[in-house]
């Protein structure tokens, strides 16, 4: 057990060198199929998920900072305005340093939706699926879905309770869950590719129609699981955002599909 | 005014009528006859804003801002900021609010009729949560939630112009909804009609609201939100002003004698409905769920979830009214008290103060004459056996017969039986103790088991306790015998009594 533990830390600090992740900071999920807390109408909420691969811990600052050292385009300063907004990684010193508020192992945040994936896409990955998010984000420790666990609910709700006003803590300090994935709760709001793709209603209030999710390609989508509100929470805060926004607590993870 | 003219007459020819075909002409109804309607969002337009854009006023709770003092609509600009804050809910029991503007309630906003709102909501960077806000005196899709859903660290902008006069609700309406308002994301924006409201001595902010923490009521320390008492609507606190002490002790609100006071109430929820009352009080007007026209004379008003009322009264003498959710438990087990302080001279006409203090016996005062006698006569040392069980019988009905029933039958499994009770017989001395001491624990009388507590008696004198058991013993199929005021000082001497009365 120690090797791929020892092997983890070694092709961390080697970072993003090659553009290509180290296999043991991802794992490996079976994926299948999966009842969705979003009622897709075509499918009346139960997806399909492919097999995947899902960064162990979020990006941390240490990891984007390498990102935006090779591309000079994402360095705070030189990013095209449209691609985020201007609080894009404010809370660096300087657009190459981290300094005293953002220690190298914490989640990086204040990043925008396109800095996201532009970031994946160099590692050869991509942002998750709002599906793939949710499939992982179900499990707890010992179980693939914790959904219907009543004391699951409360611990999630229980972080969003707490305003963001102290620091971060460090990536990879919660327990992983059952597929050894970490922090998918309780460290920071996390990007998913299709996110503007399942928009909440602003208003998700019983209201006919207004209660539909925003209509968007395939099909409208409403919540299918009306007291999950974990999952409700989150997605309202993703539909909050557009692209280019960011906060002081959404950060990202990347996902690789598997051949 | 000619419109109400028109009515009145048609009112008057109607009464006349039916005057006619009945015996005695009717009285009409003392009181506003006949409602003016103001013609509501449709006649609310006054035109567009006239002047420079003006600053809105923002109070936090109990503070209401001053009148707006405007004869024509204006651009009002509102600034409003959410913060998602650590306070205390209860002494030594914090919460993460959700604000408005740092309070809960919200802060007050006030503006006419006809006016042109401009409405930025800020959600400040410390936020975890994106919200919104619904105000109930917009007319318009959602209230303006979805104009102004807010990421942490973002702002919104929307206008609109306030066609309604009314005291009204703004909330949260972020999914989940009900959690947002539970934390407290709630506060009042009041319209004021085109002539303003009648002048007041003061004004104040008061809003209920219901919280549901995981903790028990003030259970120490940091207490989460439970969502599953909230969906149950069983909430841990009812509170004014979203803590136990907002209007208690140095927060009650303050107002001298004789002044006139309007207060803006309004009832967050995000379940409860609100039976509001201040002690010793009594509503001269309230304008019912925050509109236009007004009922007078109310004790207790309701207020609904999401809504809100005005209630103004003068303050006629000095003390301490009690501001109360009158569904009564939600006020003395749950938080929902706050106080108005009157100061000023005592008006004694008005009200006088206790005046007398004296023992009332209600029905039991004419039996009491035969403890007098009795009493006497032990003092005198004439009393006889006849004296001392009619006395006893009369102290009986007042303090033993309550469990033991009037007819010595007690309760079956519940209150042992006097009557040809085995127990009470057998010894006389142990007779004394209990009623002295009190009786607890199983014992079994005519050979059946009880187990109950049995209060000691400590109200009751030496000569009092011997006329009870006395009597006892020669009633009810009792086996007779006497107990005097000196066999119960014996006994009282020799055992430690406990303290306190049985009532």
């Amino acid at each position: 057990m120690r090797l791929p533990a020892l092997g983890f830390v070694l092709m961390n600090a080697a970072g993003l060198v090659g553009g290509v992740f180290a296999s043991d900071s991802h794992v490996r999920l079976p994926g299948g199929e999966f009842k969705s807390a979003l009622k897709y109408e075509d499918t009346q909420g139960k997806v399909l998920v492919a097999p995947f691969e899902l960064m162990r811990t979020p990006v941390t600052n240490a990891q984007f900072l390498d990102f935006v050292r090779k591309n000079q385009s994402w360095q705070r300063g030189k990013v095209v305005p449209v691609f985020a907004e201007a609080r894009y990684l404010s809370h660096w010193s300087s657009p190459l340093k981290l300094g005293a508020n953002a220690k190298p192992q914490q989640p990086v945040v204040n990043v925008s939706w396109f800095a996201a994936s532009a970031y994946c896409e160099a590692a050869h990955a991509r942002l998750p699926t709002w599906r793939e998010w949710e499939y992982s984000a179900a499990a707890d420790g010992s179980r693939r879905d914790a959904r219907g666990d009543p004391a699951w609910r409360e611990q999630i709700l229980g972080w969003y309770a707490k305003p963001s006003n102290a620091p971060l803590a460090l990536v990879g300090q919660t327990p992983a869950n059952v597929y050894g994935v970490q922090d998918l709760h309780g460290l920071v709001w996390e990007w998913t590719e299709d996110y503007a793709s399942m928009l909440v209603s602003a208003d998700n209030r019983a209201q006919g129609e207004q209660d539909r999710l925003k209509f968007c390609g395939a099909g409208a989508i409403a919540m299918d699981d009306r007291e999950n509100y974990a999952v409700l929470m989150r997605v309202a805060m993703l539909s909050a955002m557009e692209a280019a926004n960011i906060t002081s607590n959404l950060g990202f993870r990347c996902a690789k599909s598997r051949l | 005014m000619k419109h109400s003219l028109f009515s009145l007459l048609i009112t008057a020819f109607l009464f006349a009528v039916s005057g006619c075909s009945g015996n005695s002409a009717p009285t009409p109804a003392a009181g506003p006859a006949v409602s003016e309607d103001s013609g509501g969002s449709a006649k609310g337009d006054f035109g567009p804003p006239v002047g420079a854009p003006i600053n809105a006023v923002l109070t936090s709770p109990p503070m209401v801002p001053p009148p707006t003092g405007r004869s024509q609509p204006a651009r009002v600009i509102v600034n409003l900021e959410v913060r998602e804050l650590e306070k205390e809910i209860s002494e030594g029991v914090k919460y993460t609010f959700w604000t408005f503007g740092g309070t809960v309630p919200g802060s007050f906003i006030r503006i006419r009729q006809g006016d042109t709102v401009e409405f930025h909501l800020n959600n400040h960077p410390d936020s975890k949560m994106p919200h919104n806000i619904d105000l109930h005196a917009v007319t318009g899709p959602g209230g303006g939630a979805s104009s102004s859903f807010s990421a942490p660290g973002h702002s919104s902008q929307f206008t609109f112009k306030a066609l309604n006069a009314g005291l009204y609700v703004y909330h949260c309406a972020t999914a989940p909804v009900g959690m947002h308002v539970a934390n407290g994301m709630y506060g009042l924006i009041l319209v004021e009609p085109p002539e303003g409201l009648p002048k007041v001595d003061r004004e104040y902010y008061v809003m209920q609201g219901d919280f549901y923490t995981v903790g028990r009521y003030r259970e120490k320390g940091v207490q989460p939100f439970d969502m599953q008492k909230a969906i149950d609507e069983n909430p841990t606190y009812v509170l004014f002003n979203g803590s136990e002490s907002a209007l208690l002790g140095d927060n009650a609100l303050k107002v001298n004698v004789g002044e006139t006071v309007r207060l803006f109430v309004g009832n967050g929820g995000p379940n409860l409905v609100s039976s509001f009352h201040v002690i010793g009080e009594i509503f001269d007007r309230v304008y019912t769920e925050g509109g236009s026209r007004y009922q007078e004379n109310v004790q207790t008003t309701l207020v609904p979830a999401g809504g809100s009322t005005i209630v103004e009264f003068r303050s006629e003498v000095p003390g301490t009214g009690v501001i109360v959710d009158h569904s009564i438990f939600r006020a003395f087990n749950k938080g929902a008290l706050g106080m108005i302080k009157y100061e000023g001279a005592d008006n004694l006409a008005v009200y006088s103060g206790k005046e007398v203090d004296s023992i009332y016996l209600g029905d039991k005062a004419a039996s009491a004459a035969p403890v007098a006698a009795a009493a006497a006569a032990t003092a005198s040392g004439t009393l006889t056996l006849e004296q001392q069980v009619k006395a006893g019988e009369a102290l009986f009905a007042g303090t033993c017969s309550t469990c033991h029933q009037a007819n010595g039958l007690g309760i079956a499994n519940v209150f042992p039986p006097l009557a040809k009770s085995d127990y009470l017989n057998a010894d006389h001395n142990h007779a004394i103790e209990v009623v002295l001491n009190g009786l607890s624990g199983p014992i079994t009388v005519n050979g059946a088991a009880y187990n109950s507590v049995m209060p000691p008696m400590s109200q009751l004198n030496d000569d009092e306790v011997a006329m009870i058991l006395t009597y006892s013993l020669n009633s009810w199929g009792n086996e007779g015998g006497r107990i005097s005021a000196a066999d119960v000082a014996k006994v009282r001497s020799s055992t430690p009594r406990p303290q306190g009365a049985a009532h």
